[in-house]
């Protein structure tokens, strides 16, 4: 494996395989009295969120809590960052306080990439404005093969603005590098036009690929892009693509129902509905601390080089 | 490489048969006794035992699995984080007395990370100690209460334990590293 985490394109399908035997464990840690581990004692991770995302952020956090290491979070109002710190300054900054890990949430795409060229630590990449989020589509993967037991030749619908989404863009690669079959589904306007060249589908007709699915995967719908004139309207969207009682009804026995969080609920998903059985939300959150858990175990519990001098 | 087999199927039948009665023995039944294997192999070594005090008691220990790899003091020397495995135990341990089963007991370091792995899972009563073999060159202060058998080893042999679950047959060698005599491994 890489010593970064900035793209699922950076892992082979065996690296994939391997985070998610691993995440295997430390989920069991989860369910423990103590659930905490000394794995990495010693080590600091830095949560570096340009960003506003408690979600993922916290489920960083207490990843690297549960392995002992100390965390750092250091977000960007009220900081250096607010009185004008470039990025470079604030990378070579944690660099210069011994950080072995940042995690970095930023909204332009390729900020990752840029800070690993400034520090010596590992770079995992927490969502880069419309790139990519690798952690939340391992952590798809890992609730899919737990749910579903295998991810080789699952039919997976990703319905929504996956234009603008890095969360498509991860799973959909992440699901097609594991064999699975994926359809992209939305308005024309918000399906990007090189989708095909991933090895995905494309459909502008929900209710055409429901029947045909083990796992319906809805996309949040932010509503600034309404004003930017993707849709007209939040009540045209849920008509054309929301997942109401009826479309579930669509659905095959046993398809999963997930969701990357903050949901709309009453706009890509109907109310009701989130609160299905086979609506798996939570589990993705849980599931998400053990990824990252294994992550984190994965890319700093080998010789440390983060700190001291260049390995 | 050359090998020498030190035990085979029917010893390590015989000496997993005599450490079952010691563990009975020195906890005057097995009722409050829970075998925990060490993965890999000091699993599949606790099952066997489980089973062996059930024909001797009538009724089998619980078996749990434990995985060490968080507790290891090498973790940030390797090149790789080590592998992880799964750990098992669907009894709370607190108050029981667990009897850790390992295959092989060299430098001490897998057991200090096994009681302090099970000291996060609930507070036994006692922790005992029951391996197949003791290769001896102990780095910490432990012991074992129930050694299958005792094997002199120079520190650049190899001890292997091959177990019928996960090698298809029951045997014990002993590995000399091949070249001069001292090379290191």
């Amino acid at each position: 494996m890489n010593k970064h985490l900035l793209s699922i394109n950076d892992l082979t399908a065996e690296d994939v395989l391997r985070i998610l035997d691993t995440a295997e464990s430390f989920r069991e840690v989860g369910t423990r009295v103590i659930k905490k581990v000394p794995a990495l004692r010693g080590r600091t991770v830095v949560n570096l969120f340009y960003e506003n995302s408690t979600r993922t952020r916290i489920s960083f956090e207490l990843a690297a809590k549960r392995l002992s290491a100390d965390v750092i979070n250091f977000t960007t109002s009220g900081t250096s960052v607010a009185k004008g710190e470039s990025l470079k300054d604030t990378a070579l900054t944690l660099q210069a306080m011994g950080a072995d890990a940042i995690v970095i949430r930023h909204a332009s795409s390729g900020a990752p990439l840029t800070l690993t060229r400034w520090v010596r630590g590992s770079v995992l990449n927490a969502g880069d404005g419309t790139h990519e989020h690798p952690t939340q589509a391992l952590l798809d993967l890992y609730t899919m093969r737990d749910r579903l037991g295998r991810l080789e030749g699952l039919r997976v619908a990703i319905v929504g603005d996956v234009l603008h989404s890095r969360v498509a863009r991860s799973l959909s690669f992440g699901l097609v590098k594991m064999g699975a079959e994926v359809t992209l589904v939305g308005p024309p306007t918000l399906i990007p036009p090189e989708a095909p060249t991933w090895g995905v589908a494309v459909s502008y007709d929900l209710e055409a690929v429901l029947p045909k699915l083990d796992v319906c995967y809805l996309l949040r719908i932010q509503r600034e892009r309404q004003r930017q004139r993707f849709f007209p309207s939040l009540r045209e969207y849920s008509r054309l693509y929301g997942l109401t009682r009826e479309r579930v009804g669509m659905l095959p026995e046993g398809c999963l129902i997930m969701h990357p969080g903050p949901m709309n609920r009453g706009v890509e998903i109907e109310s009701d509905v989130a609160d299905l059985p086979q609506a798996v939300m939570e589990e993705q959150v849980t599931n998400g601390i053990a990824i990252r858990m294994a992550l984190l175990y994965l890319l700093l519990g080998g010789k440390a080089e983060g700190v001291g001098g260049d390995a | 490489m050359s090998a020498t087999r030190i035990l085979d199927e029917d010893e390590i039948r015989r000496a997993v048969t005599r450490i079952a009665h010691e563990i009975v023995e020195r906890n005057h039944g097995a009722e409050d006794v829970v075998l925990v294997g060490i993965a890999n192999r000091g699993d599949d070594l606790a099952r066997r035992l489980a089973r062996e005090i059930e024909r001797i008691e009538g009724q089998a220990p619980p078996v749990g699995v434990l995985d060490i790899t968080f507790y290891r003091d090498d973790i940030g020397m390797r090149a790789e984080a080590p592998e992880v495995h799964e750990t098992r135990i669907d009894v709370d341990i607190t108050g029981r007395v667990v009897v850790l089963v390992d295959d092989v007991l060299y430098t001490g370091r897998t057991i200090r990370a096994a009681m302090d792995a099970l000291v996060d899972l609930g507070r036994p009563r006692a922790i005992q100690l029951a391996v197949l073999v003791d290769r001896g060159h102990r780095e910490l202060p432990i012991r074992a209460d129930s050694v299958g058998k005792n094997v002199p080893t120079r520190r650049d042999e190899v001890v292997r334990v091959c177990l019928r679950e996960l090698d298809g047959e029951d045997a014990v060698y002993v590995e000399e590293p091949a070249g001069e005599p001292g090379g290191s491994a």
